[in-house]
C-alpha cells in the first residue's frame, strides 16, 4: 500500500532521514518507534506531502506520490494525525469534524449555500464523534476539551477525511494511562478498515497494537520485522529497548 | 435583526430628513462613508476571515476608481459598463498580486502586498494622459440610466446604499457558506486544513479576489462621487486607513469594516469642522490634525476592545 524508497530529508547539514525503506501493508497496523530525534516526525512529513523528499521515492497505491502535494495526497486516501495537537480550538467539536467531512465531500468552492443546511455533513460528523468517544461533547469548543479528548479530536479528523492509510503521530503523547487505554481500544477498532502507520514512544501500546516493527535510529532503519523478532533484536536492544526490557 | 431594521430604516430616512432641512452636505458625506465601509468591508473578508494581512488594498481601490474614471473621461458613460470593468480590472489585478503575495508568509505578507500597491501609485502618477499626480477630474458622474440621475445626491446615496447593503449580504452568504468556513478554518489554522485534502493557496487567491473586486467597486463608486480621482487613492496611507478601519469596527465581523469607517470619518469630520476653543488655544493648528484624535480613539479601541466596536455591541448583546 506505501513504499518508501531510498528516502532522505537534510535540514542544512543534519541529515533527518537517510536512505529510508519502508513498505506497509494493507490492513496491517505498522509500526515506526525509534528514540527522540530519529527522524520519525520527518519521516511521516515525507509521507504526508508536508516536508518534501530530497532523494527517493514515495509511492502509495502503486502510484508514485513523491511530487504530489499534502492535500492531493489526502485526496488519495493518505491522512495524518499529529503529534503536537493541531485542531481548530475556536471551534465546536461538531464544527471540527463537519469541515474535515465537508472537505473530502463535494467541492468547497461553493459561496451561498449556507453549510448549517447540509444535514448530511453533521449526521457523518456525528457517526465520527461516536467513533472516537466524543458524541457528548459535540457543542464544547475544542480548545476547551481535555487533554485526552484534544488527543481523541486529532485523530478524528484524520479518520473524518476517510483514508486508506492514516499516519498517526505518538497520539497517545502526554496521555494518562486511562487514555492511553481508551486510544489503544480506539486503534485496535478503526484497525478493520484502515491501514495504520503509527508512531508511539508507548511499547506497551507498540506491541499490543502492531503487526510489524521498523526501528528507526538516527535517520536510518536498524530492523524492521514482527513484534517478536524486534524484541529479540540486539541492535534495538542496545540502541532502544535496551533500559525498559531489561527492567 | 429588530437592530437591523432600525440602523436599516434610519439609513433610509437620512436623505429625506436632510432634504428638509435643505442639507445635502450630510447626504454627500453620508455617501462617502458608505463607499468606504463597501471598501472596508472588502478587506474585512481578507483580514478578518481570511487571516491574510494585506497592506495593500488601496491598489483594488484604486484600481477600481481609474479604470472607472477613465472610462467616464473617454466618452463611455454608463455604470453599466464603466462599474463591471472595474470590478474586473480590479479583481485580475488582485489575482496577480495575490497568485505572487500569497507564496509569502507573515511579515513578508505584508510588504510584498504593500509593495504592489506603491507600485501601483507610481504608475498612476506617472500616466500624463490621465492627469499624472494632479489626479484626473471628471465632467459628470457616471450615468446610471432607468431614469435615474446619479448627479443628484439623494439618488446618488441610494444607489450606493444598496451597493452597501447587497455586499454585506454577499458577505454574510459567503463566510456562513462552505468557502467561508474554509477560509475561517484556515485563519485558524492553515496547515491542518491542508492536512485535511483541501489546497490552501487556492482558498486564499479566491478569496484575496473576491475582496479585490469588491474593492474595485467602492473605487468606482468613489470616482463617482467626487467626479475625481488622483493618485493617493493608491497610497499606502490609503491602505493603512482601511485597515484602521476595520480594525476599529471589529476584524471578522460582519458590521466591523462598515461601523470603523463611519466611526473614524465622522470622527475625522467632527475634529477638523468643530473647533474646541480651550484645545485651540494651546494647539492652534490642531484641526489639521485630525489624525491624533483618531489615534487616540484607535489606542482606547485596541487596548480595551480588541474585538472592535462591533466586538463590544455583540458582547453586550450576548451577556
Amino acid at each position: 500500500m506505501l513504499e518508501l524508497r531510498s528516502v532522505t530529508k537534510r535540514f542544512g547539514g543534519v541529515v533527518a532521514t537517510d536512505n529510508v525503506a519502508l513498505e506497509v501493508v494493507q490492513g496491517e497496523v505498522h509500526a515506526l518507534i525509534g528514540p527522540n530525534g530519529a527522524g520519525k516526525t520527518t519521516l511521516i512529513g515525507q509521507i504526508s506531502g508536508s516536508l518534501q523528499t530530497d532523494v527517493g521515492t514515495v509511492r502509495f497505491l502503486e502510484k508514485d506520490v513523491t511530487a504530489l502535494r499534502q492535500h492531493e495526497r489526502v485526496r488519495l486516501g493518505l491522512a495524518r494525525s499529529y503529534q503536537i495537537t493541531s485542531i481548530f480550538k475556536r471551534f465546536t467539536v461538531l464544527d471540527n469534524l463537519a469541515l474535515a467531512v465537508q472537505a473530502r465531500s463535494g467541492s468547497s468552492f461553493s459561496f451561498w449555500r449556507p453549510v448549517a443546511a447540509e444535514a448530511a455533513l453533521f449526521d457523518e460528523a456525528r457517526a465520527i464523534s461516536r467513533e472516537i468517544g466524543l458524541a457528548e461533547r459535540l457543542a464544547v469548543m475544542a480548545g476547551n476539551l481535555a487533554h485526552g479528548e484534544q488527543r481523541a479530536l486529532e485523530v478524528g479528523l484524520a479518520l473524518a477525511t476517510r483514508p486508506r492509510l492514516v499516519l498517526l503521530d505518538e497520539p497517545m503523547a502526554g496521555m494518562g494511562p486511562e487514555e492511553s487505554q481508551r486510544m489503544i481500544a480506539l486503534i485496535g477498532r478503526i484497525r478493520a478498515g484502515v491501514t495504520v502507520l503509527l508512531v508511539e514512544h508507548d511499547m506497551d501500546a507498540v506491541f499490543r497494537l502492531a503487526d510489524r516493527i521498523t526501528v528507526l535510529v538516527n535517520g536510518r532503519v536498524i530492523a524492521r520485522g514482527k513484534p517478536a523478532e524486534i524484541r529479540a533484536d540486539k541492535d534495538v536492544r542496545r540502541a532502544y529497548l535496551g533500559d525498559e526490557l531489561a527492567a | 435583526m429588530k437592530r437591523n431594521l432600525l440602523v436599516l430604516s434610519l439609513l433610509i430616512a437620512f436623505p429625506i430628513a436632510m432634504v428638509g432641512m435643505e442639507n445635502l452636505f450630510y447626504v454627500s458625506f453620508a455617501s462617502r462613508v458608505m463607499i468606504y465601509a463597501i471598501a472596508a468591508t472588502s478587506l474585512n473578508l481578507v483580514l478578518g476571515y481570511g487571516g491574510m494581512l494585506s497592506f495593500g488594498h488601496a491598489a483594488f481601490v484604486g484600481a477600481g476608481a481609474y479604470v472607472a474614471s477613465i472610462l467616464v473621461a473617454e466618452g463611455v458613460a454608463s455604470v453599466w459598463i464603466g462599474w463591471p470593468t472595474a470590478v474586473a480590472a480590479s479583481a485580475l489585478l488582485a489575482w496577480v498580486i495575490g497568485a505572487i503575495s500569497l507564496r509569502t508568509r507573515g511579515v513578508y505578507f505584508i510588504m510584498i502586498t504593500l509593495a504592489f500597491a506603491q507600485m501601483m501609485f507610481y504608475l498612476v502618477n506617472s500616466m500624463k494622459a490621465y492627469g499624472g499626480d494632479e489626479g484626473l477630474t471628471l465632467p459628470r458622474r457616471a450615468e446610471l440610466g432607468l431614469g435615474l440621475d446619479l448627479g443628484n445626491e439623494v439618488v446618488f446615496y441610494y444607489v450606493v446604499l444598496f451597493v452597501l447593503l447587497a455586499a454585506l449580504y454577499a458577505l454574510h452568504r459567503v463566510i456562513h457558506s462552505r468557502f467561508g468556513r474554509v477560509m475561517i478554518a484556515i485563519r485558524e489554522n492553515g496547515a491542518r486544513v491542508e492536512a485535511l485534502g483541501l489546497p490552501v493557496y487556492r482558498y486564499q487567491l479566491l478569496c484575496f479576489v473576491i475582496a479585490g473586486a469588491a474593492g474595485g467597486l467602492a473605487g468606482a463608486l468613489l470616482a463617482s462621487h467626487g467626479k475625481y480621482v488622483n493618485p493617493n487613492v493608491l497610497h499606502w496611507l490609503q491602505s493603512g486607513t482601511l485597515m484602521i478601519m476595520v480594525i476599529l469596527g471589529g476584524v471578522g465581523h460582519l458590521w466591523g469594516g462598515a461601523i470603523g469607517a463611519a466611526v473614524l470619518l465622522v470622527l475625522e469630520h467632527v475634529i477638523a469642522d468643530y473647533p474646541l476653543p480651550w484645545l485651540a488655544q494651546v494647539a492652534p493648528n490642531y484641526q489639521q490634525h485630525a489624525s491624533l484624535g483618531v489615534g487616540i480613539v484607535l489606542l482606547v479601541i485596541v487596548l480595551f476592545a480588541p474585538q472592535g466596536i462591533a466586538g463590544l455591541i455583540s458582547r453586550r448583546k450576548n451577556a
